[in-house]
């Protein structure tokens, strides 16, 4: 039972974490209708940035969140102007071929700095635990980075519905030439969304730094995870995005506990498969025409 | 106020629109009227800068709008009311209302403008907390153009308001539209209910197979032989 509870605790824990990932992708793939097949890399690059600033900066990895969440949304929002948004009307091939020649620079360019091996943050607190009740304990850094997470993941809900400016996201992705005729620049919106999903998942990576590693082709691995959690959730949806990614949390750390850590991603295939195959339009997601 | 100078445009090798002149005149109500596939709500997309003429020239108030981007051209005070309705559906009555007011330049007037529009459609404000893909085609209709009203409109463009609207719900349009022309907003209303349409009209213009055949009053309309034959079926 507490091997249960322990594994289920940490499975949601770090599913919040794939979360902000999974919203981040369904934020851009919203606004945009683009699936961005850099978003892996992008998390892996925020995964670089919290190591550099820990190892020759000596910041503290979750602090380090602090710097990479503005600079990932910056260079997102770069991307978003310079390259992404020349493309927005031209065939979805055209637009799947450069969101993965971009993830493919990005790994490449970060495998020619850093060479391809692994790289590690060290804590005092790596394997520290918290018990929650006598038999039953939590890796202390998961609880910290599912915390942030949560603050993360209700402050970009308070923006998406409360602030003229999110409202305005959540337009465009709901009909992008209705939002032009109310005044809204809706290519304004798309940097906005391209930088804030950077953003999340830079953050994410940042978040996950403390409790594992990171190399040069760790993204190809997050862009099909996050993908998995934005299908499972329901495409564009926020709360399904958040509810995906802590399922998938779940079904891979019970699976690699009861299975064996072989069948982790089996396990998240086979659910997002069986979602699928009953409900196609996602968990929340509404059947589009 | 508004004119629109020999307009050619085209989707793709198709083309729709052939050398359309029209001009509105501040404080008037115009209507364009037409068959299907006339070209009427394509003259509005070029007016607000959704699609890219192939030649001639737009402008308004003196400013050429063949530059412009379709949220400049909001910003100068032209908001079109889209056929179809086209309101946000995940979004609540109030919300839709928000993005109406979501120009700097029109957000300090939400709160009036609200009252004013709540005053309008009082069926609106019964229903602030409902979701815009919820509501009834009439209802979707009134949000329509109460979010255009939002955004404190000099020209206000109308894509056929009172499409698949119950006859008691279309003399209630046409009346709120002559209210608020009445309040010192411009009117271009694209129509297929003719009659109507041109009797509230200060002028009209009638557009066929993509280019404008007839225009004179709206009186004038009614009473010409051609207009009454195509369209009142008389
Ligand atoms: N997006 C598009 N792509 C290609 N052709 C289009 C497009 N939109 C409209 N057309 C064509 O352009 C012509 C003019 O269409 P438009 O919608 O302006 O007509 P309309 O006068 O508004 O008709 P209705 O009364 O049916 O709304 C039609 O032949 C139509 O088929
Ligand atoms: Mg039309």
């Amino acid at each position: 039972m507490s091997i249960f509870l322990y594994s289920l605790i940490s499975g949601i824990l770090t599913g919040g974490v794939y979360a902000l990932i999974g919203i981040g992708l369904t934020l851009i793939f919203g606004v945009m209708r683009i699936i961005n097949f850099a978003h892996g890399d992008l998390m892996m690059l925020g995964m670089y940035g919290t190591y550099l600033l820990s190892t020759f900066l000596g910041v503290d990895p979750f602090v380090s969140v602090l710097l990479v969440f503005p600079a990932m949304f910056l260079f997102g929002g770069l991307l978003q102007k310079a390259l992404i948004n020349r493309m927005l009307t031209s065939v979805a091939q055209n637009q799947i071929l450069l969101t993965i020649g971009l993830g493919l620079i990005l790994s490449n360019t970060v495998m020619l700095i850093f060479t391809s091996d692994y790289k590690t943050v060290t804590t005092s607190y790596a394997s520290s635990t918290l018990k929650l009740s006598e038999n039953v304990s939590v890796s202390a850094p998961l609880l910290v980075a599912f915390s942030i997470t949560a603050a993360i993941t209700a402050g970009l809900y308070w923006f998406l519905q409360k602030t003229d400016t999110g409202q305005a996201i959540r337009a465009t992705a709901q009909d992008r030439d209705a939002a032009r005729l109310m005044g809204i620049n809706v290519s304004r919106m798309s940097i906005l969304a391209f930088g804030l999903g950077s953003a999340l998942a830079g953050t994410a990576g940042a978040l996950l730094m403390p409790t594992t590693y990171t190399f040069p082709q760790i993204g190809s691995v997050f862009t099909l995870k996050a993908f998995v959690i934005t299908v499972l959730g329901g495409m564009g949806s926020v709360v399904g995005a958040t509810l995906g990614g802590i399922l998938i949390g779940i079904a891979e750390s019970l699976s690699a506990v009861y299975i064996s850590s072989g069948w982790k991603d089996v396990a998240v295939f086979v659910l997002f498969l069986l979602v699928l195959l009953f409900k196609p339009s996602g968990l929340l997601g509404k059947s589009r025409t | 106020m508004l004119r629109i100078d020999k307009l050619n445009f085209s989707y793709g090798d198709m083309k729709v629109l052939w050398d359309v002149d029209l001009e509105v005149h501040p404080g008037e109500i115009v209507t364009v009227v037409g068959a299907n596939g006339a070209g009427k709500s394509t003259t509005l997309k070029n007016i607000s800068r959704l699609v890219k003429p192939d030649s001639g020239g737009i402008t308004f108030e003196g400013v050429n709008l063949n530059r412009l981007q379709p949220h400049e051209v909001v910003g100068l005070g032209i908001v079109q009311v889209p056929e179809g309705r086209r309101i946000f559906p995940e979004m609540t009555v109030t919300e839709n209302l928000r993005m109406g007011s979501y120009l700097k330049a029109t957000r300090k007037f939400r709160e009036s403008n609200f009252e004013w529009v709540f005053h309008l459609f009082p069926r609106l404000k019964e229903r602030e907390k409902q979701l815009g893909g919820t509501m009834s085609g009439g209802e979707q209709q009134m949000l329509a153009i109460a979010r255009g009203l939002m955004a404190n409109p000099k020209l206000l463009l109308l894509d056929e308001p009172s499409l698949g609207l119950s006859p008691l719900f279309v003399k209630n349009i046409f009346q709120i539209l002559t209210d608020i022309n009445k309040e010192g907003v411009t009117i271009l209303l694209v129509e297929q209910n003719v009659y109507q349409s041109l009797r509230i009209s200060n002028r009209a213009y009638v557009m066929e197979t993509g280019r404008v055949v007839l225009s004179g009053s709206g009186e004038e309309l009614l009473n010409d032989e051609h207009v009454k034959k195509a369209f009142l079926g008389m």
